[in-house]
């Protein structure tokens, strides 16, 4: 049985101007050490708030209550500066835009390198090394580590997200729909050098994404969001075969397989709605 | 069956110099050689991954960009070589569906004007024809006539799909070309367009060129597909074969990219 490393109980998130409108209402979830765990849902679910009260990362204008236990310390409870020692150090976290979120005047090498700087004591020389290091881990040829990221392909500049989150040995990756701008052969070796570092490194992940395909490819358990709720959980096999809730169903059926055998269904959200009331 | 488009040896290479005072010139050939037809009432999907040369096959057949070498016949037409009214006529057969539906529709002007316009410029129909028309489409893509007094930025990503689908379509044409027109919009989105389109086909028996790189999306509305890679045509044929035994490396690779394939591949 594995620990858990992260453990969230009664996530509430509102809005400071309306405390009743509920952006994630009551959220409990866990994640083992060294698993794989999605948060699956529509956008305005609630998926991305969720994954950014974790590093505390929420904008000003939200309230959040609950607790959020990280090798059973209260992150809730701690201040900035403690938590910006966590940040990047314990817990990384990869966005969805490697576009936006690099920035274009720096080499991609310089940004590698401030990441690592700002939680070690590193020489300068053995931070290069790092940097090297973590190029060749994520598959980036040495020799581009003066380049700027406009110089790098949409693949090549997520490797770079990447490397800058694995720069300290995180223990938590949170990764929010991190391939889902990236061409389907990109995703495809993305998904899979996530997975290999995973295992590597002995990481645990909380994986955000819209896409059932991609959740059956990485996860060992799903989360179900739905209008800030958590609908369904468990284990990946069972929530995508056997699906308990009308919306996990609802949304399984939106899902093109790649048999091509069966019929699209839009989610009929009134009929959904007469469902989950009778629940 | 009646072949509505034939390609014939589209050529297209873009000239880049690099850097302002450069004479250093880098040439990409972003179409080479491609050929290939669709047959009316059908669904035709282009694949391949960015840079492969899908935009630009698009933009040559709505003569945004031009090619060349290559001839196109459209419905007896010679495509490439039309000019002034000739042009604008078969350009009114020819329609398209963007990708970003956030950036295809312009935000000054209202539902109304927007479908309004192209019915305009092939000045069709009188006004009250016309709104009757706008009206019947627009409830026909899933909106509603109240709508059509709102702008671009109260709708979401999902509706404003809906009003592009609805602005090429009311000009009745023959083709359709959806570059990537789900790939911006999540799943349940994409399930609502794709089942739109599908029964929009039906009903007035559209012919689809449909760009895309989510293989998911071709099995489930194209009857043929054509692979492409560095601008070459790599494999064609129905879907259902090139799923089943695809002959070139790349489309195995693709086909192999697919997410939610690894359980079974194991």
């Amino acid at each position: 049985m594995n620990k858990d490393i992260l453990k969230i109980n009664n996530l509430s998130i509102t809005t400071k101007v309306n405390n009743s409108l509920m952006l994630v209402d009551n959220v409990n979830f866990s994640v083992k050490e060294g698993k794989t765990t999605c948060i699956v849902g529509e956008s305005g679910s609630g998926k991305s708030l969720t994954a950014l009260s974790i590093i505390k990362l929420l904008s000003p204008q939200l309230n959040m209550t609950g607790e959020i236990f990280f090798n059973n310390n209260d992150i809730c409870k701690m201040s900035d500066s403690e938590i910006r020692q966590k940040r990047g150090l314990d817990i990384a976290m990869i966005f969805q835009e490697p576009m936006t979120s690099l920035n274009p005047v720096l080499t991609i090498g310089y940004q590698i390198r401030e990441a690592i700087s700002v939680h070690s004591t590193l020489a300068n020389k053995d931070i290069e090394k790092r940097v090297k290091e973590l190029l060749v881990l994520v598959g980036i040829p040495v020799e581009r580590v003066n380049s700027y990221p406009d110089e790098l392909s949409g693949g090549q500049r997520q490797r770079v997200m990447i490397a800058m989150a694995m720069s300290c040995n995180p223990k938590l990756l949170i990764a929010d729909e991190p391939t889902t701008a990236l061409d389907v052969t990109v995703q495809a070796q993305i998904l899979k050098l996530l997975d290999d570092l995973k295992n590597k490194l002995k990481m645990s992940m909380l994986f955000i994404t819209h896409d059932f395909g991609v959740v059956e490819d990485i996860a060992d358990d799903v989360i179900v969001m739905f209008k800030g709720k958590i609908v369904e959980s468990g284990d990946v096999n069972q929530v995508l075969q056997k699906p308990k809730h009308p919306y996990t169903k609802a949304l399984l059926g939106c899902v093109p397989d790649a048999q091509g055998i069966k019929e699209l269904t839009p989610i009929d959200y009134e009929k959904l709605e007469k469902a989950i009331q009778r629940l | 069956m009646k072949i509505l488009l034939e390609t014939n040896n589209l050529s297209k290479t873009y000239i880049q110099t690099q850097g302002f005072f450069s004479r250093k010139k880098t040439s990409i050939q972003a179409l080479n050689n491609v050929s290939f037809s669709i047959t009316k009432g059908t669904t035709m999907a282009v694949v391949g991954e960015s840079g492969s040369g899908k935009s630009t096959l698009a933009k040559s057949l709505v003569r945004l960009v031009k090619l060349d070498k290559g001839s196109v016949m459209f419905d007896g037409n010679d495509l490439l070589t039309l000019e002034g009214d000739n042009l604008k006529t078969v350009r009114k057969d020819i329609q398209m569906i963007f990708q970003d539906p956030y950036a295809s529709l312009n935000p000054r002007l209202s539902i109304l004007q927007i479908m309004e316009e192209p019915l305009k410029i092939h000045n069709l129909y009188n006004n009250e024809t016309r709104l009757k028309k706008i009206e019947d489409f627009i409830v026909r893509v899933g909106l509603g006539t109240s709508d059509l007094k709102k702008y671009p930025h109260q709708f979401s990503g999902g509706q404003r799909q809906r009003i592009g689908i609805a602005r090429a379509l009311i000009l009745e044409p023959k083709l359709v070309i959806c570059d990537e027109p789900v790939s911006a919009l999540d799943v349940s989105v994409q399930a609502q367009i794709l089942k739109l389109l599908k029964d929009l086909q039906k009903e007035f028996g559209l012919t689809y060129l449909f760009i895309t790189h989510d293989l998911r999306i071709v099995r489930h509305v194209a009857d043929e597909v054509i692979v492409m890679r560095h601008g070459k045509l790599v494999e064609e044929g129905k879907t259902d074969i090139i799923f089943k035994k695809p002959k070139n490396q790349y489309t195995k690779d693709l086909i192999r990219s697919i997410p939610g394939l690894i359980s079974t591949r194991n």
